[in-house]
C-alpha cells in the first residue's frame, strides 16, 4: 500500500524483536510504523473517495443504532459536531471501528479521540460488551500530566536497557552510576528474554522495582537506557520516537538515560464479536457473515473496539495485524449479512424518525443541564480511580470501591452544568454525551476486574498471557466462548472467562495489600520465590492448550504448574 | 484540561471553553496546528514554559475558522487528491512481494512520510493567499514521496501533470518559509526543487512526445 518498511542490505523486509518474542519477526518503518501505516490506508481511502467508492462524512460523530422493531440494526444516528445537526444514517449493516477506551482512565498513550463512547453507546444497546478488565499497560511511557506519551516497546527491540540505581534513592547523574552499581532487573530476572519479556511482565517488575523504593530519584521512573548504541544507528532506527522524547522531557536519550514509567496503552476487551468455522476444516469459513459480528443482527465490530485476538494480553504490533485481518474478513461478511437479510429499510420508515427524534430530544435536554458539576472535574475523578486501582494492580476492596465511586460520579453527572450553550460546534455538549458512555464503560471494566475466580495468586496473570500470533488467539476465544453458557441479560462479564489478567495483579485478600505486595515483591527478588515462569509460561505449545481455571472456588496452583500440566495433555 | 474546568474571561467572568482541535497531543495526526505568540506550529508541542506569557493562541489564517481555534484544512486534503498522493494497488488479489527497494532510498523517503498535513508550511507561505490557489509545500512534497515509490512511480507522469497545472509548482515564490515551519523537519525546499526539476523533463519529454 506504499509503506516503506525498512530494508535490509539486500533490500529485502527487515525484522525487528518485540516483548515477548525471541525472534526478529516484526517488519517496521523506521519508529512509527503503527503511523506510516495510518497514512498508507488514509491515502487509499483518499484514492476510493476520488473514485467515488467511498463518501466520508467527516466531524460526524457517531450517537446511537437505529434498530427495526425485530432489533435488527438497520442504520446509525450521528451528530455533526459542526452545525450539531442530528441525522439518522439508513444501512445494509453498521461497522463500528472506533477503537480503544484509553481516555477512560483518564491519561493513557491513546488519542483524546479513544472514549470508547461509540462502543458504550452499543452495549448499552444491547451489544455484547466482553473482557472489558482486560486492560494492557504499557510498560515504558513518558509520565506527563496530559498525556502518557508512549516510549514505543522499538527501544527495548534494539537493544535498550532497562535500570535503576542499586542504591535507593540514588541521586547521581546516571551517566556517574557505574555499571556495577546499575540493576537491570529484568536481564538479571529473566536470562531468556532480557529487556524483552512481555509487556505485562515488564510492568509488573517496573511497577514492583518502584514500590519497593528503586525508583529513580525515589519516585515512580526507571531507566530505558540507549545511550550504548551508536547515535547513528538510532536516528536510523528510532529516530521518531526519540524526537518525541526530546521533545516533550527536553533531554537527549540519545546521551541520557530516558525515564518512564508503566502507562494505560491498550484494551483487549471490547464489543463481542463472532466468527464462523468452516465445519470441514476447522479452519475460519471465509465466506460467513459472522465473522466480526455482533450479537446484535446487521451490527459489525473490527480494530481495538472488538475484543478478539490478543486474549488477555497483546503482543506489539499484534493489534495493527488484528486490525486489517478484522477489516479484511469483515468487510465481505457486512455485505454478505446485508444481502442475506434483504433490502435495507426505507430512509421514510419510522425507525429512522424515531432514534433521531429520541437523540434530539437527549440533546435539548443536555443543552439545558445547568447544575453546579463540571464534567471536566468528574472526567478527571475517573480517571485517576481507574488508573489507580484498575491497571497494573487490582485489589478487591478497591475495585468495590471504584464501583461505588464511579456510580457516585455517574449521580453528580446528572447535575452537570454546561458551559457552552452555543448551537454552533459545541464541544462540550458532545463530550457530557461521551462521558456518560466512559463512566458506563468504566463500571463494565471495574465490575470485570472483580469477577471469580479469585486470584490470590499473582502470577495467574501468566497464564495464557503469551499469545500466539492472530489466528490461535481466535481460536482459543472461541473454544472459551463455547465452554461458556451464553447468557443474553446485559451484565459486565461475558465473553470468557477472566482466568489471566493483562499486566495487571490481582490481589484478592484485603489485609495490608500494599506490604503483601512488597513482601512478595522483594522475596521473588532476593530470590526467596521463584520468579515468575516467563519461558515456560511462554512456550506457545503450553499456551495453546491451556485450560480455564474451575470458575468457583479459590484457585492455588501456580500457573507454572498448570502450564506444566496443559502441555503434557 | 484544567482551563475547560473552569473557564473565565480576562475579567474573570465565567464562559464558555475555548473550542479548538487535537487528538494524538504528539506531534502525529497534524490536527492542532495554530498560531503561538504569532508563530504557526503544533499547540501539542509548545510547552507552556518555555513560552512568553501571557500567551497569545490565534486560528490558523489560511484556512476557514469553524469556531475559535479550530479551522477546516480541507482544502490541503483536496490538493493530496488532484495530485493522487497514493500508490496504486489493487487489494483483491495477493500480488506477492512486494519490490526490492535500497534502505538509503528508503530512509529519504522515509523523511518525506513524516508529513502530519497540519497546514504550517500553507500558513508561513506568502503565495498562498486568497488571489491563488497555490497548494503549497505538503502536497508537492507528496509527489517527491510517491514518485520515489516503485510502485507509487507509476503514477509519476500524472502527478507532475497535476504540478504543472493551476496551483501548482508555477506558482511557489522560493520563499522558503515553508521549511521553517514544518514541524516534522521535512527537507520541503529539497522536495520543490526537486519537482521544479522533474517536471521541466516532463515537460520536454511530452513536448518531444518520447
Ligand atoms: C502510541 C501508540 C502506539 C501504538 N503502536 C502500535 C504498534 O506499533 N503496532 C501495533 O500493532 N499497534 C500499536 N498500537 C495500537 C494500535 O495503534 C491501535 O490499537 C489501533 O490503531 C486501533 O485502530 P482502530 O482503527 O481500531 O481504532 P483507532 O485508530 O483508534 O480509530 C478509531 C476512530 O474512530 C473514531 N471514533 C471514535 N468514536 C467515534 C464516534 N462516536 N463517532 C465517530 N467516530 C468515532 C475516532 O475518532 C478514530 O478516528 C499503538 C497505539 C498507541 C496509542
Ligand atoms: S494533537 Fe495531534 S499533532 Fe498535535
Amino acid at each position: 500500500m506504499g509503506v516503506m518498511f525498512n530494508r535490509t542490505p539486500e533490500g529485502l523486509l527487515d525484522f525487528r524483536r518485540f516483548g515477548g518474542t525471541k525472534f526478529h519477526r516484526t517488519a517496521f518503518a523506521g519508529a512509527t510504523t503503527g503511523q506510516q501505516l495510518l497514512y498508507a490506508l488514509d491515502e487509499q481511502v483518499r484514492r476510493f473517495e476520488v473514485e467515488g467508492l467511498v463518501h466520508k462524512h467527516e466531524m460526524w460523530e457517531f450517537l446511537g443504532l437505529v434498530r427495526d422493531s425485530d432489533g435488527n440494526c438497520r442504520g446509525i444516528v450521528a451528530l455533526d459536531c459542526v452545525s450539531m445537526r442530528i441525522e439518522a444514517f439508513p444501512a445494509m449493516s453498521v461497522m463500528l471501528a472506533t477503537g480503544g477506551p484509553g481516555i477512560v482512565f483518564g491519561r493513557s498513550t491513546n488519542s483524546v479521540i479513544n472514549t470508547g463512547t461509540a462502543a458504550s453507546a452499543a452495549y448499552q444497546e444491547g451489544a455484547r460488551y466482553a473482557n472489558g478488565e482486560f486492560i494492557q499497560v504499557h510498560p515504558t511511557s513518558i509520565p506527563a500530566s496530559d498525556k502518557l506519551r508512549l516510549m514505543s516497546e522499538s527501544a527495548r527491540g534494539e537493544g535498550g536497557r532497562v535500570w535503576v540505581p542499586r542504591a535507593r534513592g540514588d541521586k547521581r547523574a546516571p551517566k556517574s552510576i557505574p555499571e556495577s552499581e546499575r540493576w537491570y532487573f529484568l536481564e538479571e530476572k529473566y536470562p531468556a528474554y532480557g529487556n524483552l519479556v512481555p509487556r505485562d511482565i515488564a510492568t509488573r517488575e517496573i511497577f514492583q522495582v518502584c514500590l519497593m523504593g528503586y525508583g529513580v530519584g525515589g519516585k515512580r521512573e526507571v531507566y530505558l537506557d540507549l545511550t550504548h548504541i551508536p547515535r547513528k544507528e538510532l536516528d536510523i532506527k528510532l529516530g521518531g520516537i526519540l524526537e518525541i522524547y526530546e521533545k516533550f522531557v527536553g533531554e537527549d536519550p540519545r546521551e541520557v538515560p530516558m525515564k518512564v514509567f508503566p502507562g494505560m496503552h491498550y484494551s483487549m476487551g471490547g464489543l463481542w464479536v463472532d466468527y464462523a468455522a468452516d465445519p470441514r476444516h476447522g479452519t475460519l469459513d471465509e465466506t460467513s457473515p459472522r465473522n466480526q459480528a455482533t450479537n446484535v443482527p446487521g451490527l459489525y465490530a473490527a480494530g481495538e473496539v472488538d475484543y478478539l485476538y490478543h486474549g488477555a494480553n497483546r503482543l506489539g504490533a499484534n493489534s495493527l495485524v488484528a486490525c486489517l485481518y478484522a477489516g479484511k474478513i469483515g468487510g465481505p461478511a457486512m455485505v454478505r449479512d446485508g444481502r442475506d437479510r434483504g433490502a435495507r429499510l426505507p430512509p421514510g420508515d419510522g425507525a429512522f424518525a424515531g432514534a433521531k427524534k429520541k437523540w434530539e430530544m437527549e440533546f435539548a435536554r443536555l443543552a439545558r443541564l445547568s447544575g453546579p458539576e463540571n464534567p471536566h472535574v468528574i472526567a478527571e475523578e475517573m480517571g485517576d480511580w481507574m488508573t489507580d486501582n484498575v491497571t497494573v494492580i487490582r485489589h478487591d476492596g478497591k475495585l468495590a470501591e471504584t464501583d461505588a465511586k464511579l456510580q457516585e460520579l455517574a449521580e453528580r453527572w446528572d447535575r452537570i452544568g454546561l458551559s457552552d450553550r452555543s448551537s454552533f460546534a459545541n464541544r462540550e455538549i458532545s463530550f457530557v454525551n461521551q462521558l456518560r458512555n466512559m463512566l458506563v464503560l468504566a463500571r463494565v471494566m471495574t465490575r470485570g476486574a472483580g469477577r471469580a475466580p479469585a486470584r490470590g495468586v499473582p502470577r495467574r496473570a501468566l497464564q495464557g498471557a503469551r499469545p500466539r500470533e492472530g489466528g490461535h488467539g481466535r481460536k482459543r476465544a472461541s473454544a472459551r466462548r463455547r465452554e461458556l453458557p451464553q447468557n443474553d441479560d446485559r451484565r459486565a462479564h461475558r465473553g470468557w472467562p477472566a482466568d489471566h489478567l493483562c499486566g495487571g495483579e490481582h490481589v484478592a485478600d484485603s489485609a495490608a495489600p500494599a506490604e503483601v505486595l512488597r513482601d512478595r515483591a522483594s522475596q521473588r527478588l532476593t530470590g526467596k520465590l521463584p520468579p515468575a515462569c516467563p519461558e515456560r509460561s511462554a512456550s506457545t505449545s503450553a499456551a495453546r492448550t491451556l485450560r480455564p481455571p474451575p470458575l468457583t472456588g479459590r484457585s492455588t496452583s501456580c500457573p507454572t504448574d498448570r502450564a506444566r500440566t496443559s502441555s503434557r495433555s | 484540561m484544567e482551563v475547560a474546568k473552569d473557564p473565565k474571561t480576562r475579567d474573570g467572568r465565567r464562559t464558555s471553553p475555548v473550542v479548538y482541535d487535537r487528538a494524538c497531543l504528539e506531534e502525529v495526526c497534524g490536527s492542532c496546528a495554530m498560531r503561538v505568540n504569532g508563530v504557526a506550529r503544533m499547540a501539542c508541542t509548545a510547552l507552556i514554559d518555555s513560552l512568553a506569557q501571557p500567551v497569545k493562541l490565534e486560528p490558523l489564517a489560511k484556512f476557514p475558522v469553524v469556531r475559535d481555534l479550530s479551522v477546516d484544512r480541507s482544502s490541503m486534503f483536496e490538493s493530496l487528491k488532484r495530485v493522487k498522493a497514493w500508490v496504486p494497488i489493487d487489494g483483491t488479489y495477493d500480488l506477492g512481494p512486494g519490490p526490492r527497494m535500497a534502505e538509503s532510498e528508503r530512509a529519504y523517503a522515509y523523511e518525506l512520510s513524516k508529513c502530519i498535513t497540519c497546514g504550517n508550511c500553507l500558513e508561513v507561505c506568502p503565495q498562498v493567499n486568497d488571489r491563488s490557489s497555490f497548494m503549497g509545500a505538503a502536497p508537492i512534497s507528496q509527489v517527491a514521496l510517491f514518485n520515489r515509490h516503485p510502485t507509487g512511480r507509476m503514477l509519476a507522469a500524472e502527478r507532475l501533470d497535476a504540478l504543472m497545472g493551476e496551483g501548482g509548482l508555477d506558482e511557489c515564490g522560493n520563499a522558503q518559509n515553508c521549511v521553517r515551519a514544518c514541524p516534522k523537519s521535512i527537507p520541503l525546499t529539497t522536495s520543490i526543487a526537486e519537482m521544479f526539476r522533474a517536471t521541466t523533463a516532463h515537460g520536454f519529454r511530452k513536448l518531444f512526445g518520447s
